[in-house]
């Protein structure tokens, strides 16, 4: 037997025209998988998501420069199919992950120990027969520290293995999935509305831009076109949304090097925001507000110019705190050169947000693959190439001005356009699918919905950026001090909920 | 850096004006809860979060408690890093299987006498996540419970009137 080729999906998917969602649908053999995974390990096209359906294991990928974007099938043999980690490492916790919730058999997976099964399911207790081993580090002068589930701070759970050598980080390894809330699980036989409240809380941070993802999959699916109105006000809130987010945690990165002015100063502005999408929309962080079909509320001439004044608002504050941050080399000397991701790992893990854009990888979905009202507004992709937590800052800096400048546009189409209808009359159900992709402030997130005859989810798969990143958080704490570690996780900020779903 | 601070101090303080039924409820709240945690616990309530499957929408209003708007500190609540120093667990999420034992242990480590807050739907009632295999159920089901403060999420207004409301429920507890 020869050894395999590596195949890319662009020569596969090329001659076919893709669906409503803009993907293509392959459905390929055991030889066309393998080829498939090799393309990703030499870079020939992206990993995106994986999961596993019905008898069938799926992957997406992304050939970013020819703008193609594909999902392809492989039939399972009893569960049993050739793993795509075994040749590309960012798929080894997806594998490990669908291992765990289908009892899939990734035949040749390097790592086979559980991720998301902590062996106390009632419903499975096999795993708690072997303790989780931790991978080795040896030598004589290292020592360990262990950090988590509960963290100091009030954020996330998750555990973090530190081996360290004196001062210096010799390794990290991330154990997460405990938060898994078997979100995946819970959706299926739910109508659409019910899972919409659902996904809405994968990630609380992002619920915008999960609702936004989950409206677009189901309308793909079911030929169904929210009106023009309510597509500005999907972009308007997602934008809002992103602004909240890279305010707070510029701010929250600065706290972790005691920096606090800026904190309490980052806090104020993201308050603002908060109150104003508050006003304008009936919830802070704006929960259930886009749904399948349109949007749940509408803006008046006063919520306009509530939102001209709070851009207004925050330029001039927020200059403040870069000008503070710019200007400060007792800050910078903690956030410059510190956290390094290499511009060929973030390439590789196709790490998406300001973790890729930090390190040169200019992809952006909005950008990348527009989707509406992305199609119609003109903006900046922000990109850094030095990869440290100084380059994620600024990407955040700079995205808060395009944001802004996107949110002007669509606030200019909202205000030319007469009001009218926010929600589409409901369509008939049938049995479909639709996938999206979704730019959220921390990267893009893909979601693939199954909708069955009765309108209800067949099968619902997401895939949040932080299942990208977070492997990354592990190499680029190497070599850096323990004490670095609170600034380089708040740079990348992943989400724990996201990723355990 | 100096023009920042030399506008913080032209201006005044940095202050926004929450929105107008919440600035009313606001001062009275702030009034009421000064008295009575003056009271009972010499001005001060230490809180330990604990986050035991939520979505992170619940942690991120809670963040947003010591934004200078609520500075939750004036009142004496503060949150601290270890469940050895707090008087409260303030718990979010439906609770996880995969996070049962560690919020149990939290429980254990926190000393008496503590009171437990259940924050937001799904602390309070499991939310969207009742009926998950994956869900053991809301944190009564794992931990005693003396409050629970409902929301998807509880704005930051709401969870600082419902900590006044555990004044209530603590004083009970004592006498």
């Amino acid at each position: 037997m020869t050894a395999p080729e590596a195949q890319s999906i662009q020569k596969l998917a090329v001659s076919r025209s893709p669906d409503a969602d803009g993907f293509v649908r392959l459905t390929v053999d055991a030889a066309a998988w393998i080829a498939l995974a090799l393309g990703c390990r030499d870079g020939l096209h992206t990993l995106s998501a994986l999961w596993y359906d019905d008898g069938q294991v799926r992957m997406a990928l992304l050939a970013v420069e020819s703008r193609i974007r594909a999902i392809v099938s492989l039939d399972t043999h009893g569960q049993s199919y050739p793993s795509v980690g075994q040749y590309h490492a960012p798929a080894i916790r997806l594998e490990r992950a669908m291992r765990d919730l289908h009892g899939t058999v990734p035949q040749g997976l390097p790592d086979t120990r559980p991720w998301l099964d902590h062996g106390v399911w009632p419903a499975n207790l096999s795993a708690a027969a072997a303790p989780y081993c931790f991978l080795t580090s040896e030598g004589e002068s290292l020592h360990q520290i262990s950090v988590g589930p509960v963290h100091a701070g009030i954020i996330e759970p998750g555990h973090f293995r530190f081996t360290a050598n004196g001062e210096a980080v010799v390794r990290l390894e991330e154990r997460l999935g405990y938060v898994h809330k078997g979100i995946e699980a819970l959706c299926v036989g739910t109508t659409i509305a019910q899972a919409a409240r659902i996904v809405a809380r994968i990630s609380g941070d992002s619920t915008v831009a999960y609702g936004f993802a989950f409206a677009q999959a189901v309308e793909a699916a079911l030929g169904w076109s929210p009106p023009a109105r309510a597509v500005q006000l999907r972009g308007i809130m997602a934008e809002v949304e992103r602004i909240s987010h890279h305010i707070g945690d510029v701010g929250a990165i600065c706290n972790d090097a005691s920096f606090v002015t800026i904190q309490a100063r980052c806090t104020l502005l993201r308050e603002d925001v908060l109150q104003t999408a508050n006003r304008c929309f009936g919830h802070r962080m704006m929960m259930d507000r886009i749904v399948p079909g349109g949007v749940t509320a509408d803006l008046d001439t006063a919520s306009i110019g509530a939102i001209r004044e709070l851009l207004k608002r925050l330029e001039g504050g927020f200059a403040g705190v870069v000008q503070a941050y710019d200007r400060s080399p007792t800050l910078q000397d903690r956030t410059v050169t510190t956290g390094v991701v290499k511009a060929e790992l973030a390439a590789r893990f196709g790490a998406g947000g300001y973790v890729g854009r930090g390190s040169g990888r200019i992809f952006d979905t909005r950008a990348a693959f527009p989707y509406p009202p992305y199609d119609g507004v003109s903006f900046k992709v922000a990109i850094r190439s030095a990869g440290d937590v100084d380059a994620r800052i600024w990407v955040r800096i700079e995205e808060v001005a395009q944001s802004a400048l996107i949110i002007r546009q669509l606030l200019d189409g909202l205000a030319e356009t007469p009001p009218g209808p926010i929600q589409a009359s409901e369509v008939a159900p049938k049995r479909a699918e639709g996938a999206a992709m979704v730019e959220a402030f921390r990267g893009d997130l893909f979601i693939c919905v199954r909708l069955d005859e009765a309108g209800r989810v067949a099968r619902l798969h997401a895939r949040d950026a932080s299942c990208f990143q977070w492997p990354l958080l592990e190499a680029a704490i190497e070599g850096n001090i323990v004490a670095d570690f609170p600034l380089c996780n708040k740079s990348f900020n992943c989400s724990y909920s996201g990723h355990d779903m | 850096m100096r023009s920042l601070l030399l506008n913080a101090l032209l201006k005044g303080p940095a202050v926004i004006k929450p929105p107008v039924p919440a600035d009313d409820m606001l001062a009275e709240v702030a009034q009421a809860l000064g008295d009575c945690a003056r009271r009972r616990l010499g001005r001060s309530l230490a809180i330990r979060e604990v986050d035991a499957g939520s979505c992170n929408g619940c942690e991120l209003e809670i963040h947003a408690l010591n934004n200078p708007v609520y500075d939750i500190e004036r009142f004496g609540l503060k949150f601290v890093a270890s469940p050895r120093h707090a008087d409260v667990l303030l718990v979010t999420g439906p609770v996880t299987w995969n996070m049962r034992q560690a919020l149990e242990r939290t429980y254990a480590a926190t000393p008496e006498p503590k009171w437990v807050v259940a924050l937001g739907d799904c602390a309070a009632g499991c939310g969207v996540f009742a009926g998950s295999a994956a869900c053991v159920g809301p944190v009564s089901a794992a931990i005693p419970v003396d409050l629970q403060l409902r929301g998807c999420p509880p704005p930051p207004v709401e969870i600082l009137k419902g900590l006044l409301g555990l004044m209530a429920v603590s004083n009970r507890k004592q006498s």
